[in-house]
């Protein structure tokens, strides 16, 4: 929450209008303490989920999956069988939602979306220089343009951290506008790379730096950079959209990417979005994940749940 | 079998379902005994039955030692102490505590259960800091018993004799553990009373002196409710007597004891202020204070129950604190997700009501979580009140419960004298990001634990008491063994 | 005429409270004696509101006193021992007529005192490097502990050793930081008004002590009862006599120092069981992150 009274109205535009005054509402932001900060976390993760809830919870996960894959060695034909199995993530079990998206480079976007057309499974792209950030604004918004051209519904940005910790916060902001504007009618999704930012105070005002420049989600990790996404900056992000919404009535949405692998660690965020953000959150309109295999565990998981004994790795088809 | 239709997402709220842990861990039996020269013997006493504060069921009958009782421990004690406790090495003495502190995390499990029956404690709790906070007392202390030449009270500190020491239900056998610990180390031996409503974990630990082999006599422990305290607190063959609970009967035991050489030590009551200030890191002030209040249902003689928040953030904090407070489980302290469980006794659930009704009729402002009640047992929602001065009972007296009272101030020098206006001195709570304001705040309180930036944090390590009615006497920590210790 | 036929002037001897010399509110005095019994002067005697205001000049000075450097109340007990240097002789005089000791032993007595001062100055700032501690506790907190004077001390001075008792249960007091109220020995009192006249010359704040002449018997209840009090030392009450006042002393949960049945050799260099007596020991924790 900034540390404004409650009585005094919060005004994006004001806080960002120019350089002095949008370091002056970041500063101005309450600090995180680290060591409770994670207390809460850990407290918060002993929660026991079980039965009919977790069950609910698996398939809540499923469907906030972004599905991804950021390779190098990625091809029209690796896409494709990810974008089959994102429409019918276990093609025995018909319940089986779909994910809400599949994440890949702009170049294969076009792939992607011929692929899911129909399938209600967005396609999202990654953008701007994507892991590094390190080009020119020219460069990256000729990026986002064309992969939102291919079909992209969902760009997830990277944004510059070196302007960031340097303190550069006005040319951050800019680039975010600028990208959201070249957007369009897709949803930008902007990645802090938290990893990088050092500390939970940074990443509170990088969070809320997104969310006055536009973010519709804030994303903490590109996976590319350990550590990536974490619960306890998760709690960070998903506090920062709750005040969002407390000050401004709209809900943007958070999305942890990178090294959840379980549907142990899944079911932990979820729990950490209902009780930070609150239910409201709980909704891939609102929360994804970004992850490559946790689709896996997660059907495994909802094999176990619903056969009474413990399913294995065969039974579940991969990408 | 098939998909159902309401496990699909985003159909109606996901709430989590009963994760019980199971009650059968306690091996719970149906009889216990008081504990006397290394045997458990039939009490002489009244046999009391145990409850739990959850249910109402009754869980045991335990046999309650009488006047005979005590002095029958006391010899035993006496004799353990001159036979064999305080001759033995200090080495050996030791590898006695540490074998103890072994037994608890073996069978901490069993333990935390046990102590979340009797008690009404959440499971989460009972689990993750009684449990470790006990064996880690035994670990700490068993280390000093060859080392008190090093404690700083000079070469050969001598041990008092026979510890009587009566304790409460609210940590059960985390106080069992904090009296017991310091007083085996410095080579006393004890005869411990359990607290009317909790015998069950200290007579467990009884079981596990056995398994350790200590010396018959070296620990008793007595079951039995104010009279025998009363009567063990008082008895000539005691040489030290400590004490946690309430003030009233901490005033009565000093009285008592008026005039003998006995010595004492006393952890009694506290109304801490948890002060936070406008530049606090608010969300993590906002888990400290749900924390300082409602940790173990608030009781707790720690417990940050006064908060003292800065005109300016109050409503922000006040409007979080609201909305965290919410989230909080009430309910089953066996389920695994229950934050706030039973209050531990009828007696002291009329209690809280009393005073809640009082902070009403003072014309303080009431809010109290909408969660949901189990239809039996003993519970009470969290409650805040705003709009509290200091005149207040709320804010005078302890509630010993999930009441939280909320003053502002608008200066640190206001946010200190609020927080020192009061009889009690046991802790305080400091919320800032200034670290200079930190250290003087933390000077000027008078109180015996300054938590800053954190509340309701405890290691064996780190000495604990109170300042002016709190009591007297630390525990922990070097400054614990005094206590013990003839000097 | 002669220097033999030269009136002496006589000396007032009067309560010691908040810095100031009055007489008792009560209008009332005794007469002080010598070891044999021979009047040496009228002493005021100090009723239950000298007490009241002693208690609450006590109070009103410890915020200074204790808030001072341990190196600035360092300083002030070592003056103390200075201004104390320059009386040796009217001490002696003091300590030889009241307690009826040669003055050989007296002016021995007097220098033990004088010293005795000196050695609670050098503990003014060892007590919290060697009580306290930095707690190494299981997990991402720093903890530290200190000591921190208790508060007011009330204290019944020893009977038998008028001066060098009477400095052996203050000068800890004073060292910690706590202020302090002090009866004197009812029937010596004389040396207490003399090392009250170089406690106010000695930089020693006004209210951190206060000594009172008079009858112990009459002023340990109140002393004892005093919600306000926060310690008390009963050293000049005879044992049998300090059930009762330990049971008020309950009624406000209040430190009762741990002391000797009765007078023990004050010449003996003290431990620091006194000095621990008057204080409290805080615990404050703080989270290690970034």
């Amino acid at each position: 929450m900034p540390h404004t009274a409650a009585d005094v109205p919060f005004d994006p535009e004001d806080a960002t209008r120019d350089e002095a005054r949008l370091r002056r509402f970041l500063h101005g932001l309450p600090g995180v303490d680290r060591v409770g900060l994670e207390q809460r976390a850990a407290d918060l993760a002993t929660r026991s989920i079980k039965k009919s809830a977790k069950l609910r919870a698996i398939d809540t996960a499923i469907g906030m999956v972004d599905l991804t894959t950021l390779e190098g060695a990625d091809t029209a034909g690796t896409v494709h069988a990810l974008c089959a199995r994102a429409r019918r993530p276990d093609p025995d079990r018909p319940g089986v939602p779909p994910v809400a998206a599949v994440c890949v480079y702009p170049d294969l976007a076009g792939t992607a979306a011929t692929a899911l057309s129909g399938s209600g499974v967005a396609v999202a792209s990654v953008a701007t220089a994507f892991p590094s950030g390190r080009s020119s604004r020219e460069v990256k918004l000729a990026e986002v343009g064309m992969a939102v051209a291919a079909g992209a519904a969902e760009i997830d940005m990277v944004i510059d951290r070196g302007a960031f910790l340097s303190g550069r916060y006005g040319d951050v902001a800019d680039e975010i506008v600028a990208v959201k504007q070249a957007c369009g009618s897709a949803h930008l999704k902007v990645i802090l790379e938290t990893g990088e930012l050092a500390t939970y105070d940074n990443i509170r005002r990088a969070s809320w730096l997104a969310l006055l420049s536009g973010a519709d989600f804030v994303k903490t990790s590109t996976g590319k950079v350990s550590p990536a996404a974490t619960l306890p900056v998760t709690h960070v992000l998903l506090q920062a959209v709750r005040d969002w919404q407390a000050v401004t009535g709209v809900a943007r949405g958070v999305k942890p990417a990178g090294g959840i692998r379980t549907t142990k660690d899944a079911i932990r965020y979820l729990v950490a979005v209902r009780e930070v953000a609150g239910e409201r959150w709980l909704t891939p309109a609102l929360f994804r994940f970004g992850a490559s295999s946790l689709l896996d565990d997660l059907l495994m998981q909802r094999r176990t749940q619903l056969d009474g004994h413990y399913s294995g790795p065969d039974y579940i088809a991969v990408s | 079998m098939a998909d159902t239709a309401e496990n699909a997402p985003g159909t109606g709220a996901w709430d989590y379902d009963p994760a019980p842990e199971r009650a059968e861990l306690a091996n719970l039996r149906a009889h216990y005994r008081p504990f006397i020269d290394g045997a458990f013997v039939d009490g002489t006493g009244e046999p009391l039955k145990t409850s739990n504060p959850a249910t109402g069921e009754t869980l045991a009958e335990v046999g309650t030692a009488a006047d005979a009782d005590v002095g029958t421990a006391v010899t035993a004690a006496r004799a353990a102490f001159e036979r064999t406790w305080s001759t033995m090495p200090g080495t050996e003495r030791a590898k006695y505590l540490f074998r103890i502190a072994r037994l608890i995390q073996e069978r901490s499990r069993e333990l935390a259960v046990l102590e979340t029956l009797d008690n009404g404690k959440p499971i989460k709790e009972s689990r993750d800091a009684d449990l470790p906070a006990v064996a880690a007392h035994f670990f700490h202390h068993a280390g000093w018993a060859d080392k008190l030449d090093y404690a700083g009270f000079g070469p050969l500190p001598r041990p008092l004799g026979v510890a009587g020491q009566v304790i409460p239900w609210n940590f059960p056998l985390l106080m069992l553990a904090w009296k017991i610990a310091p007083a085996l180390a410095t080579g006393n031996t004890v005869v411990l009373k359990p607290a009317e409503t909790t015998p069950l974990t200290a007579l467990a630990f009884a079981e596990i002196c056995q398994q350790a082999q200590l010396p018959p006599g070296v620990v008793n422990i007595l079951p039995g409710g104010g009279d025998t305290g009363s009567t063990l607190v008082a008895h000539p063959g005691v040489d030290k007597v400590a004490f946690t609970g309430s003030t009233e009967v901490g005033k009565l035991i000093q009285s008592r004891l008026a005039g003998t050489p006995t010595k004492l030590t006393l952890e009694l009551g506290g109304k801490a202020a948890n002060i936070v200030f406008d530049d606090a890191p608010l969300d993590q002030a906002v888990e400290g204070i749900v924390n300082g209040v409602f940790f173990n249902q608030g009781h707790v003689c720690c417990a940050g129950s006064r908060l003292l928040v800065q005109e300016s953030v109050a409503e922000a904090v006040l409007e979080r604190l609201r909305g965290r407070i919410t989230t909080l489980r009430v309910g089953d302290p066996l389920d695994k997700n229950t934050d706030l469980g039973a209050i531990n006794s009828p007696e002291q659930l009329a209690k809280i009501r009393e005073l809640v009704a009082s902070g009403e009729s003072e014309g303080a402002q009431r809010w109290t979580s909408p969660c949901a009640l189990p239809d039996k047992g003993l519970f009470f929602a969290p409650t805040v009140f705003s709009g509290v001065h200091q005149s207040m009972r709320i804010a005078r007296e302890e509630v010993f419960g999930p009441v939280l009272s909320v003053l502002t101030f608008r200066t640190p020098e206001e946010a200190v004298r609020k927080a020192n206006n009061t009889p009690y001195g046991l802790s305080a709570g400091i919320w800032t990001e200034k670290g200079s304001r930190i250290l003087w705040a933390a000077e000027q309180v008078r109180a015996g634990v300054v938590w800053a930036n954190t509340f309701n944090r405890f290691d064996p390590t780190a000495s604990f008491g109170g300042y002016k009615e709190s009591g007297f006497g630390r525990e922990g920590g070097r400054a614990g063994l005094e206590a013990y210790l003839d000097v | 005429m002669s220097e033999d036929a030269r009136l002496p002037v006589a000396k007032t001897h009067k309560l010691y409270i908040g810095g100031a010399f009055p007489r008792s509110e009560s209008g009332r005095s005794y007469a002080a004696g010598d070891a044999r019994g021979r009047f040496l002067a009228n002493v005021a005697q100090a009723s239950r509101k000298d007490l009241r205001d002693a208690v609450s000049a006590a109070r009103k000075a410890f915020p200074g006193w204790s808030a001072a450097s341990a190196y600035n109340r360092g300083q002030v007990l070592y003056r103390v021992a200075e201004v104390a240097e320059g009386r040796r002789e009217q001490l002696a005089e003091a300590v030889a007529r009241g307690e009826g000791t040669p003055e050989d032993t007296a002016r021995s007595i007097v220098d033990t005192a004088i010293d005795r001062w000196v050695w609670y100055a050098g503990w003014t700032d060892k007590l919290t490097p060697v009580l306290g501690s930095a707690n190494p506790v299981a997990g991402p907190y720093f903890s530290f502990t200190v000591v921190e004077p208790t508060g007011v001390v009330g204290t019944l001075a020893p009977q038998e050793s008028s001066l060098l008792g009477l400095v052996s249960v203050l000068a800890p007091v004073l060292a910690t930081g706590c202020t302090a109220v002090v009866v004197a020995s009812t029937d010596r009192p004389v040396p207490a008004i003399t090392l009250a006249e170089i406690l106010e010359t000695s930089d020693v704040p006004a209210g951190a002590a206060n000594i009172l002449t008079g009858s112990a018997d009459e002023l340990a209840p109140h002393l004892a009862s005093h919600a306000d009090v926060n310690a008390l030392d009963l050293t000049g009450v005879p044992a049998e006599q300090r059930g009762a006042l330990e049971r008020s002393a309950a009624g406000s949960v209040k430190r009762v120092l741990r002391v000797p049945a009765t007078e023990p050799d004050w010449t003996v260099t003290p431990g620091i069981d006194r000095l621990r007596g008057c204080l409290e020991y805080k615990t404050v924790w703080h989270p290690v992150g970034t």
